[in-house]
């Protein structure tokens, strides 16, 4: 059923369960935002890379479970209680949504799930008596059960650990099901996917949705580890497009690409803010242009192309 | 009264916004790119304006004539070199890949102008002219003219020049162009090199009337989305018409929610109109 | 019931375009009827009306005594519409076999993957193609594709199963095969109806023959009948060939 590499991938994935033994607070930061960013590839591929539809919406809905989260945790929710609001509210408005927008292709589809975030940054900032507005929100120590830096860092890190975990095996059911098989229809050939009977616009919601719920979640476990969050922090037109170079990375379309392109991602934007503060911005951009232009395929395809280059001249 | 005062002003600012996004507009409807470094091609016609005016003590009129062709060729090497080989790839590419270039484009601005505000201060000032109870500040004037000239010409161009014609036949239908013997690449560079020129000079005019930053690159790119939207693409009177419904709605909008909000209402209305009219107001159906 | 679908003065517009003009049309069960007209008579807007990639802007549509005018592509597919495309349109990246098992899946009622894994193979099998199962869909050669649409539309377990120029670009053992094909399905109950530009084809495979021109329907019969009918001889020919026609009928 599943192929070598998906195999590797799940040990890995397990494997990196145990960090907390043998890292400290720095590794398990680094660990910790691994783990967010390979959540937001891999729910970006659902709809990017399964459906087709080039999604810019991931801010908002990171920001939307930031926020749905957040304001719970400081009115003194359960972290699960928060989790829970922040997924259900962002999968429900994604299907609402997504049956309205997905009627748009390309383009148009792109720059409205944009105007989201946008739109969504905007009421979160209007809206002080509930968020704390631009003045941003506070989010209580603690949640964690323990005290001491290195329980909390432990506890965020599996947290978000154990998310990533639940939305791979989710996301690989969605992959290998009746909507896995449609969205790859839906994104072959949409017309030719309606008349063999797929209901589009349902799969379509659906798979946005899907590409919401998990980081969403992301978003309230990031407002309870940072502990202080402010609109344009978690709406961040960055946390658009970041997923889509992590996808990009490590090749389009499938899960486990997506893991290791987020993993690579962190590690070279890691480096890049460590050394070069004052251009890391322009270092990613010149990164994705590199990446767009040479490695379309991602950086799985090196090993191809290197093989393919041997071959030539054997 | 306090109406025709908005009202003025919202035209004003209208012609302005239809000369940011005209070249946008071109750039997304002939060649299907939504080019991103827009935004920061504004900011830096600004800069270029300013420098000049402080510097060299350029008047901003002059500036236009070197912004444009400065700008045209820039626009047509980056488009002939960079974003030329990914022309055919799916939308998700060229759209990350400007991404991609505005960043570095960005970081450099922030890098060597720093990211406070600058002011273009005529000196001596020029005032303001006033009909009636309504006041407009003769720089807004004699930019909002020079906008509506430079769009005007565009639209000449477009329809009269050989490079024009080129471009039109080659968004109505690019195979045919080829067959007729358009080189479909210079074409493509073409239209991008007129896109960032409009977008030098428009960010001329604007350093008389905004701030300069590299901060408002994101905000000016906002709004020649909304236009577009609005207006429909790929056309100049689509632009004309969006940017004057934008330039009203902010306007009013300023009025009646507060500045602060203006903006969101406008994305709200962009939202609207993808959903229930993605076509805008001229344009025509089934452009992606 | 004996007529499966019924056609109630559907029309559609496009924009300044009358393409279908009122069309009143019973298709009756287990018939294999021949949909005929001139270039641009509105036979695949028909088919396209029918099946709900356009929603008739007039008359009623009947689908096993149900109203089916609104239904959008795949309520009419779940329903038991089928149709197959005159530009051929697999879905690229997946291989013959997996195209067939996605018209299986999402119509061919309950079961899962691997039922339809199993219904597709059948059908490959019927068309002839099961030696390509697993090629990519995109190498296949026109006549090829053609048997995949058809397969696919089988898979689906239609009821109704349109057919829009199936033959075209086949030389003439490809259609001697194609019809042959074609006769079996009928044979097992299903009701077809073909669109068809090869006269030789139509006359001798159809039960009944109905002609549309200008989207309007202008005859509607036998063979025989439809043949020596002067409106259809107009349609096609213009009026001098069919004032001709009717002379040269006239002096035996």
């Amino acid at each position: 059923m599943m192929r070598r590499k998906e195999w590797i991938l799940f040990g890995g994935l397990l494997l990196l369960a145990f960090l907390p033994l043998v890292g400290e607070s720095y590794t398990l930061r680094l660990g910790t935002m691994a783990c967010m960013y390979a959540v937001m590839a891999v729910s970006w591929n659902v709809i990017g890379g399964m459906a087709g539809y080039p999604s810019f919406g991931t801010a908002a809905f990171f920001g939307l479970g930031a926020y749905t989260g957040g304001v719970l945790l400081a009115a003194g929710s359960s972290l699960p209680v928060a989790l829970g609001a922040a997924g259900a509210l962002a999968f429900a408005g994604a299907m609402m949504l997504g049956a309205v927008l997905m009627r748009l292709r390309g383009h148009y589809f792109a720059i409205a799930s944009l105007a989201v975030a946008e739109v969504l940054r905007e009421l979160t900032n209007s809206a002080t008596d509930l968020t704390g507005g631009g003045m941003g929100l506070n989010i209580p120590l603690g949640i964690s059960g323990g005290d001491g830096v290195v329980t909390e860092a432990t506890f965020y890190f599996l947290a978000m650990w154990g998310l990533l975990f639940i939305a791979v095996v989710v996301i690989t059911m969605i992959e290998r099901s009746r909507l896995g098989f449609g969205l790859a229809c839906i994104r072959q050939n949409e017309s030719a996917a309606d008349m063999i009977g797929v209901n589009g616009t349902l799969y379509k919601s659906l798979a946005f949705a899907f590409s919401g719920v998990f980081v969403a979640m992301a978003g309230t476990l990031y407002a309870g580890w940072v502990h202080y969050i402010e609109p344009p922090d978690v709406y961040d037109i960055l946390f658009a497009v970041k997923p889509i170079v992590m996808v990009l990375l490590g090749g389009l379309g499938s899960t486990a690409g997506a893991i290791i392109g987020a993993f690579t991602f962190l590690g070279i934007e890691e480096v890049v803010w460590r050394n070069y503060l004052q251009v890391h911005t322009g270092v990613l951009g010149f990164l994705v242009v590199v990446l767009l232009l040479f490695l379309p395929h991602g950086i799985v395809s090196i090993g191809r192309r290197v093989r393919s280059l041997r071959a030539g001249h054997g | 009264m306090f109406t025709l005062q908005i009202l003025a002003n919202g035209v004003v600012l209208g012609c302005l916004y239809a000369c940011i996004a005209v070249g946008f507009s071109l750039v997304w409807g002939v060649l299907n790119v939504i080019n991103l470094m827009h935004g920061s091609f504004i900011v830096l016609g600004s800069y270029l304006a300013w420098g000049a005016y402080n510097a060299l003590g350029l008047s901003p009129w002059a500036s236009l004539a070197i912004a444009a062709p400065l700008f045209y060729v820039a626009g047509y090497l980056i488009q002939r070199g960079i974003l030329n080989r990914v022309i055919a790839a799916p939308v998700l590419v060229t759209l990350t890949l400007t991404f991609g270039l505005d960043l570095i484009l960005n970081n450099a601005m922030l890098l060597g102008f720093k990211a406070d505000y600058r002011k273009l201060l005529l000196d001596p000032p020029l005032g303001s002219v006033a009909w009636g109870s309504v006041v407009v500040p003769v720089d807004r004037i004699i930019a909002m003219a020079l906008a509506l000239a430079l769009t005007l010409a565009l639209y000449v161009l477009l329809r009269k020049s050989r490079i024009g014609r080129a471009i039109i036949a080659v968004r109505l239908d690019r195979d045919a162009a080829r067959l007729m013997g358009v080189n479909v690449a210079s074409t493509y560079a073409a239209a991008f090199g007129l896109g960032a020129a409009m977008a030098g000079c428009a960010g001329v005019l604007l350093a008389l009337i905004f701030p300069i930053s590299p901060l408002s690159a994101t905000p000016y790119l906002g709004k020649a989305f909304v236009v577009c939207v609005l207006g429909g693409l790929g056309s100049v009177p689509g632009a004309v018409l969006g940017g004057l419904i934008l330039g009203l709605v902010e306007s009013f909008g300023a009025l009646a929610f507060g500045p602060e909000h203006a903006v969101t209402l406008s994305f709200a209305l962009l939202i609207l109109f993808l959903i229930f009219r993605p076509q805008g107001l001229l344009g025509k159906r089934g452009f992606e | 019931m004996a007529e499966l679908m019924q056609l109630d003065a559907v029309s559609r517009r496009f924009g300044g375009l009358q393409a279908l003009d009122r069309v009143t049309l019973d298709i009756g069960r287990g018939e294999i009827l021949g949909l005929i007209g001139p270039n641009g008579a509105g036979k695949t807007t028909l088919v396209n009306v029918v099946t709900g990639v356009h929603r008739a802007t007039g008359g009623r549509i009947r689908f096993e005594g149900r109203d089916t005018t609104a239904f959008r592509p795949y309520q009419a597919a779940r329903a038991g519409i089928a149709r197959t495309f005159q530009v051929v349109q697999p879905f690229p990246e997946l291989s013959v076999h997996e195209n067939v098992t996605a018209a299986a899946l999402f119509c061919g009622a309950n079961g899962g993957l691997r039922h339809a894994r199993v219904v597709a193979g059948e059908q490959l099998e019927f068309v002839g193609l099961s030696a390509a199962a697993d090629q990519p869909a995109a190498n296949l050669t026109l006549a090829m594709r053609k048997r995949l649409e058809l397969a696919k539309a089988l898979a689906m377990k239609p009821k109704l199963l349109f057919l829009d120029e199936v033959n075209a670009g086949l030389n003439s053992a490809e259609v001697e095969q194609a019809m042959g094909l074609i006769q079996q399905i009928a044979a097992t109950g299903v009701t077809i109806v073909l669109i068809e530009h090869l006269m030789k084809v139509v006359l001798s495979v159809c039960s009944r023959i109905v002609v549309l021109h200008n989207g309007a329907l202008i005859a509607d019969g036998p063979p025989s009948s439809i043949v020596s009918n002067q409106h259809v001889v107009e349609a096609y020919l213009g009026k001098k060939y069919a004032q001709m026609a009717a002379q040269a009928a006239g002096n035996p």
